[in-house]
């Protein structure tokens, strides 16, 4: 047998994370067990790195896993002893079924795939972890590096989630009509929340971890291809492009924190920013507007001006109204009153800020008040806020930030 | 068919005070109509209202089996909510399950633990 080099190796890996959601999710739907459709995808994957370097990479590759994972599957079944009523129902299903996987019964079982990990009945973080896992190809160690969880833990949580599915029989399917607006909100956030973990982390010295944006915004993408018509799913990957597309300019040579007023605007992913723009104007024109579009829309306005100064900030303003309308909570409400300020002027925007309720413990609250207290000349306040803000325990990136503005305000 | 229990979950005492009698009547006419719908459906295979915790004994038998029974006043754990009642519903899948059980009043005036039973027939 040739040894497959390196780099072929790698190829076949990332065919095999490309196919593999799809190859296990038609796999899960036909056993009806994930332990035993993944230990089968495992074996096509382990034939595909013998089998691939000597004959090339099939036509098909996700049709030829689909194959292979299905015959392994039944070797594995006939070599079993004794058999559960399910596995011989699992067995019967392989043996009658023809193997050939269509487009849209892949796309059918894509979805019953994520539906089931992103199950209310599943703890939230179990979601997340299944989710990586069955759909991303993520390795339950590089799932657990990533949220910065020990591995052994990431693993209990994982087994966990699929003995509860198994036992509980939280079945494979996509909800219902009646069901699909709280069954959707539930996948939307398992989506926002791996991106958001990326972004946000106040547990990581990184402000930005790459790799988990990239992972969201590929299950984001997954989800439009597979949800096209709702509205929500095309403004989250919207969304995230739009932010994600600033990465770069977010932090500076010393790995410190750059406000959006400050970044280098040049260092932007514009390309990013231009198919967010595309993907909202075509979600809007169902006029089914829900918070991940609003955001969305905000995102993009910030993205397309060319400086701080020149944003349309009226109009964002005003999203910010809507959004706090339909999805009210303390980070939309200080957003909002520091887009006031930008358009109204400084008085205004602190006016605002000065009337929410139950942001004290909120770092970023007290930080848009000391910037606001700032250019109005108010230095003492400003201090008093921004050190209100570090006694909330921010992140270490934006600490830097504080500390530098209590510094250069102290200045004499 | 897989069957769960649904495990009803309430603080009888405090509603037992702070009901009035029609409330009450309201209370039992929703109980037997959710009854009426899912027996029609064929989805209830058993179920009970219990009595108060305060009529409960627990029991435990110390030293293995055979040992010494020691029965005590009430319920196995003194908290706020106790068992009040369940039903067997036999279901195709958690979501009807769950569809169900979110009609039980206990889920509104409590809250309603489903609980898939272990089905021994399957290896």
């Amino acid at each position: 047998m040739v040894r497959p080099t390196t780099d072929a190796e790698r190829r076949i890996a990332e065919i095999v994370r490309t196919e593999g959601g799809q190859v296990l999710a038609t796999l899960i739907r036909r056993l009806g067990s994930i332990d035993l459709a993944e230990d089968a995808v495992q074996d096509a994957v382990v034939r595909a790195l013998e089998r691939w370097p000597v004959d090339g990479v099939p036509d098909n590759p996700g049709a030829w896993l689909t194959t292979t994972a299905r015959n392994a599957a039944l070797d594995r079944l006939r070599r079993e002893a004794r058999r559960t009523p399910k596995e011989e129902a699992a067995m019967a299903g392989l043996e009658s079924d023809p193997p050939e996987p269509v487009d849209s019964v892949v796309r059918d079982d894509l979805l019953r795939l994520l539906f089931t990990c992103c199950h209310p009945a599943l703890n939230p973080d179990a979601r997340v972890a299944l989710a990586l896992r069955t759909l991303c190809g993520l390795t339950t160690p590089e799932i657990a590096a990533a949220f910065l969880v020990p591995e052994a833990t990431m693993a209990q949580r994982i087994v966990r989630a699929k003995r509860k599915i198994a036992g509980a029989n939280i079945p494979y399917r996509v909800p219902a009509d009646h069901e699909l607006p709280d069954r959707l909100g539930a996948v939307l956030a398992v989506v926002y929340l791996v991106f958001t973990e990326a972004h946000h982390s106040s547990s990581s010295v990184a402000p930005v971890r790459v790799e988990l944006a990239d992972e969201a915004i590929r299950l984001g993408r997954l989800m439009v291809e597979l949800m096209p018509d709702v509205p929500e799913c095309v403004g989250l990957l919207a969304l995230m492009l739009a932010t994600h597309a600033r990465r770069d300019a977010r932090t500076d040579a010393a790995g410190e924190l750059v406000l959006l007023a400050d970044q280098d605007r040049t260092r932007w992913d514009h390309d990013a920013i231009a198919e967010a723009d595309t993907l909202l104007t075509g979600a809007l024109r169902r006029r089914d507007v829900g918070p991940y579009q609003l955001q969305a829309a905000i995102a993009c306005l910030h993205g397309t001006a060319s400086t701080w100064d020149d944003t349309d900030w009226h109009q964002i303003a005003e999203l910010y109204g809507h959004l706090e309308a339909i999805a009210p909570s303390v980070a939309v409400a200080v957003n909002r009153a520091v887009a006031v300020a930008e358009a109204d002027g400084a008085e205004a925007g602190l006016a605002l800020l000065d009337d929410i309720a139950g942001a004290e413990r909120w770092h970023l609250f007290h930080s848009a008040r000391g910037g606001l207290l700032r250019r109005l000349g108010r230095t003492d306040e400003a201090i008093v806020a921004y050190r209100a803000a570090l006694a909330c325990d921010p992140n270490p990136s934006d600490r830097v930030f504080l500390e530098r503005s209590v510094a250069e305000l102290s200045a004499p | 068919m897989p069957m769960y229990a649904a495990l009803i979950y309430d603080d009888a005492e405090a509603a037992e005070a702070e009901t009035t009698p029609e409330q009450w009547q309201e209370v039992m006419a929703t109980y037997e109509a959710f009854g009426e719908k899912a027996g029609a459906a064929g989805v209830i295979a058993g179920g009970e209202a219990l009595q108060p915790p305060s009529t409960a004994t627990t029991i435990h038998v110390q030293g293995g089996q055979g040992g010494d029974v020691i029965a005590t006043d009430g319920p196995f754990a003194e908290t706020k909510e106790a068992l009040g009642g369940f039903y067997l519903l036999n279901c195709a899948d958690l979501d009807e399950a769950i569809s169900w059980a979110a009609q039980i009043p206990g889920a509104w005036l409590g809250r309603v633990e489903v609980r898939p039973c272990i089905d021994f027939s399957e290896g």
